[in-house]
């Protein structure tokens, strides 16, 4: 029926699959999300470690003779301020302010929030119902609304902001981390732990926690994304770094005044927010996507 | 249970997945006739393809994912072959010709509807009716598949059903505009053994009744050689056996299929139930040669190898063999194929 | 109908909520190393100054008792004096809730109507170009700040194209719809990336369900199958969604209204902050609070509207 060269049905309609199956798997183009995002954050903590070599001038220096020089002005690639400053040399700078807010405030509260909700989902009983009221009650509250109440008792400052952002953000780790200990302490490998007798904190940290953990990291990409808006937007709001710290929120706040004249004021920090941001979000998905298909 | 001429003609009909794993060969070159009014069994193990051939035959593969080849005509459609048909043209062939019950009763039916609104819904897919002749006609279709108070229940919704009724409005949906095919995959499974046995014969009843044709997909051996004219045997996505319900239930051809019956517990016997050793082959990377090979009893070396067509068992059909063969030629039935080498050396009388 | 029969139930459920948001507002504030008095005198503090003040807000009683000095006076809709703006707290409050909660539903609105055709092409066509590129959008917008989004909004509409005005609130529905288009499509689009990917996830489920292969069995239009069998499910599964996410449209509202120079709640909140005005602090919080719990129990009724299941599966 079929000629040498013609394909047989079953060879074509190999081939047609195959071909969508490859536009929808290739290993590498699945990882290219993760690839991507881990390279612009290697970028970004560079360039915050790296300001002083890459920028002459201070992020500080007023320069009272070039106020609000638009972008490309030679020797101001980003233009200046009202006050003469660089803007691209506080941005870099203020790399320094908003990574470490995003990286403090996001690896404290996973490990808390993640030990927390371990040990209410493994041991239970009113330990475990105190707490998750606990962690409902906090659910109830608009997350920022709270935040700025308590760094309105505070006192805005950087370090009350991180104060804030540990008080309230474990809560969603506990939560993560409780429902997966509740269903990890009736598997098989928990339960031969335990028949092993093993201890529980050994059960808890050695067994269930490796296993488990891989919910809480992908989380802690989006939460490290929220953070980063989270201390732009209190920054923003007057409640964070003060200026004339060079964070990102506070400088699109400062900016705001010359939004009729000056656009880049306000406009280049917030770009510095986007791409710090997808950053995180790629590696997130990248990591959900890993993690997922490893499991499986 | 009178058969006439042809009704639908599958030929060398194929459905492959692509997944992220590689492409899964779900369907891989089915072919089978179906007579007027004959009840065709498709039996196999999860994953042996029998549901896939039936949502290939209808068009409901998910179209981003699968790609079906292959000719499926229904015959009083003209000869078409209704894989490459459009939407408009499926759409009208869908309830007033084919028809579809699923495996799950409880998730067949749209939990926001009430069953009322849903069975409305079928009634008026192919008919203009006024709302009061579609509503006597559902609570006729709902009182025909044994559903009590049908009047009162029409309001309900499907969360407030049994499973068995679940299954009973699934199947009036599907009688709705009394089609001439019904597509059973598996109508049995998710039910309790005495309302199976209800449904099964609820559904011959209503086969014998409008004389439409039957396919009923099922893992179950017992139930298929009950209630079926013809069997197939599906294993690995191929058909490896076919023949009357009689002849493959006494003299199974095939190994697989005599595993099948092998592991069928026997009643009054106690002992071990014999299962079939190993699992069936991935359907992504297929080994070359006999896709049970690695199962099978009787393999030889050349099985490994070279896969076979089915082949036609020769005619040492006792006695039931011949009854009624007439009506068996003319729906296009050979006496009995299998798929093996040493078909002839496997075929035994069961036990 | 009995559908509804659970929410005398919830309702109870609520008041102990609303109870624990009492005691997290008052011992937060209090509980935490401010103190009010330093706060409120700054540089003009002494001693005796600060003991007036303690006195007056009721702050050298025990801490039980100041809680339920504060209870009290809750239920009398007192939330205290604003030193600020030598009002009751109360009456400052009320007089900002308008333009917050028209923000609040306006955002909804609008997100709504952004992500509810996108969502669901996005689902129907997995991997099409709707589905690719709003994907791509999103994965921006979620990590955009809300205010800057808006500040760029303002600076293209308002300041370069002149659509827009700049700041304000207008008077009259029409004139309130203009003024806060932008403000509510600054919330609309953040809110909107969660929005599109949960109606794109449900469509995508929705569609394997068996139910939607019974009705294409039935041989009815697929536009049909469409609305009636997918969308009405894949909605409510958002439904469900949209009180989870309902903090994040507050958050948003905050920061907007700060953008826009809008007189609400945010507004209010932030100022309040910066003034040290406590009583307005502890109350916005507080009214925050009970906000989304109300507007969940909404989300609830919906559901239970929308979906005869509700309420029943826990009887059953």
């Amino acid at each position: 029926m079929s000629t040498m060269w013609a394909a047989t049905p079953s060879e074509q309609l190999m081939r047609m699959a195959t071909r969508a199956a490859g536009r929808r798997r290739s290993a590498t183009r699945r990882r290219l999300p993760l690839y991507i995002g881990l390279a612009m954050l290697v970028l970004a903590v560079a360039a915050a470690v790296l300001a002083p070599v890459l920028v002459s001038q201070s992020p500080t220096t007023i320069d009272v003779l070039h106020p609000l020089a638009p972008p490309l002005t030679p020797g101001h690639a980003l233009g200046t301020d009202q006050f003469g400053r660089d803007v691209l040399a506080r941005i870099l700078y203020g790399a320094r302010i908003d990574l470490a807010i995003a990286f403090g405030a996001t690896i404290v509260t996973l490990v808390g929030g993640t030990i927390i909700g371990l040990v209410a989902g493994y041991l239970g009983g009113r330990i475990d119902s105190v707490l998750m009221r606990l962690v409902d009650l906090f659910f109830a509250f608009p997350f920022l609304v709270l935040i700025i109440a308590i760094v309105a008792m505070l006192g805005p400052s950087i370090l009350n902001m991180f104060v804030a952002i540990w008080i309230t953000s474990w809560v969603a780790y506990a939560r993560i981390m409780r429902a997966q200990a509740v269903v990890a302490k009736r598997q098989q490998y928990v339960l031969a732990a335990r028949a092993l007798g093993y201890g529980r904190l050994r059960i808890m940290f050695r067994h269930i926690l490796p296993n488990t953990a891989s919910a809480v990291i992908i989380f802690s990409m989006v939460d490290a994304v929220g953070n980063i808006i989270l201390a732009a937007s209190l920054g923003f709001l007057g409640l964070g770094a003060q200026p004339p710290s060079p964070e990102w929120g506070t400088m699109i706040s400062e900016g705001q005044n010359y939004l009729l004249t000056s656009w880049w004021l306000a406009t280049m920090p917030g770009l510095a927010v986007v791409f710090v941001g997808i950053a995180f979000s790629l590696v997130g998905d990248g990591l959900a996507d890993l993690l997922r298909t490893g499991e499986r | 249970m009178a058969a006439g001429g042809p009704l639908l003609t599958v030929r060398d009909l194929r459905s492959y997945l692509s997944t992220r794993h590689g492409v899964v060969r779900a369907v891989d070159g089915v072919s089978f006739t179906l007579g007027e009014a004959e009840v065709l069994g498709i039996v196999g193990e999860s994953g042996s393809g029998k549901s896939a051939t039936c949502r290939s035959i209808v068009g409901l593969m998910p179209a981003s994912t699968a790609h079906v080849s292959g000719e499926v005509i229904y015959h009083p459609h003209g000869g078409r072959n209704i894989l490459t048909a459009r939407q408009p043209e499926l759409q009208a062939l869908r309830g007033a010709q084919l028809a579809m019950i699923f495996q799950d009763s409880m998730t067949a039916l749209n939990p926001v509807l009430t069953v009322g609104d849903q069975l409305l819904e079928a009634v008026n897919a192919h008919a203009s009716l006024t709302r009061a002749q579609a509503r006597s006609q559902a609570i006729g279709l709902l009182e025909r598949v044994g559903i009590p108070a049908p009047a009162r229940r029409m309001r309900d919704y499907p969360f407030q059903f049994s499973g068995g009724m679940l299954q009973r409005a699934v199947i009036a949906i599907a009688l709705a505009s009394s089609p001439r095919l019904l597509l059973a995959d598996e109508p049995t499974t998710s039910l309790d053994v005495i309302i199976q046995d209800q449904i099964l014969s609820l559904l011959l009843e209503l086969q014998e009744d409008t004389g439409m044709s039957m396919i009923l997909v099922s893992h179950d051996l017992a139930v298929i050689s009950e209630v079926c004219d013809r069997i197939i045997v599906m294993y690995a996505g191929q058909v490896v056996e076919e023949g009357r319900a009689a002849d493959v239930i006494t003299h199974p051809a095939h190994p697989y299929t005599q595993a099948l019956l092998d592991a069928l517990p026997q009643a009054g016997e106690r002992g071990l139930l014999r299962s079939i050793p190993g699992s069936p082959p991935s359907l992504i990377d297929v080994p070359d040669g006999c896709r049970f090979a690695e199962r099978c009893p009787h393999v030889l070396g050349k099985c490994r190898t070279w896969d076979t067509e089915l082949l036609e068992t020769s005619g040492l059909t006792g006695t039931s063999g011949l009854t009624g063969s007439g009506g068996r030629i003319e729906t296009g039935g050979p006496g009995q194929l299998a798929r093996c080498w040493r078909h002839d050396e496997v075929r035994r009388p069961q036990a | 109908m009995s559908r509804f029969s659970s929410l005398p139930q919830r309702c109870g459920h609520l008041v102990i909520v609303l109870f624990g948001i009492t005691l997290v507002t008052f011992f937060l504030l209090r509980l935490l190393p401010g103190n009010p008095a330093v706060a409120i005198l700054g540089t003009s503090y002494t001693p005796a100054r600060a003991a007036a003040i303690d006195n007056t807000l009721g702050l050298n009683r025990p801490i039980w008792s100041q809680y339920g000095l504060f209870l009290g006076h809750l239920f009398q809709g007192n939330l205290g004096f604003s030193f600020f703006y030598g009002q009751p707290a109360t009456t400052v409050i009320v007089q900002h809730i308008a333009p917050t909660v028209f923000l609040v539903i306006y955002s909804a609105v609008l997100a709504a109507l952004i992500s509810f055709p996108i969502g669901f092409a996005a689902g129907l066509r997995r991997g099409g170009v709707i589905d690719q590129s709003s994907r791509i959008l999103f994965t921006v917008s979620f990590a955009m700040p809300g205010f800057w989004l808006g500040i760029i909004l303002l600076l293209v509409f308002s300041v370069h194209l002149h659509a827009f005005p700049i700041s304000g609130f207008g008077g009259g529905f029409a004139q309130h719809l203009y003024y806060l288009f932008l403000p509510a499509l600054t919330i609309a689009l953040g809110f909107s990336t969660v929005l599109v990917r949960s109606l794109r996830a449900a469509t995508i489920a929705t569609l394997q369900a068996e139910f939607v292969d019974t009705a294409r069995m039935k041989g009815i239009r697929w536009r049909r199958v469409l609305r009636r069998h997918v969308f009405r499910n894949a909605i409510l599964a958002v439904v469900a969604v949209f009180g989870v996410n309902l903090a994040y449209l507050i958050s948003g509202t905050v920061l907007v209204e700060n953008v826009f120079s809008l007189p609400g709640l945010g507004s209010l909140l932030v100022n309040s902050v910066a003034d040290r005005d406590y009583p307005v602090v502890q109350g916005v919080t507080l009214l925050f609070a009970v906000l989304i719990v109300a507007i969940n129990l909404l989300a609830d009724i919906v559901q239970a509207a929308l979906d005869p299941r509700v309420g029943q599966e826990a009887g059953a």
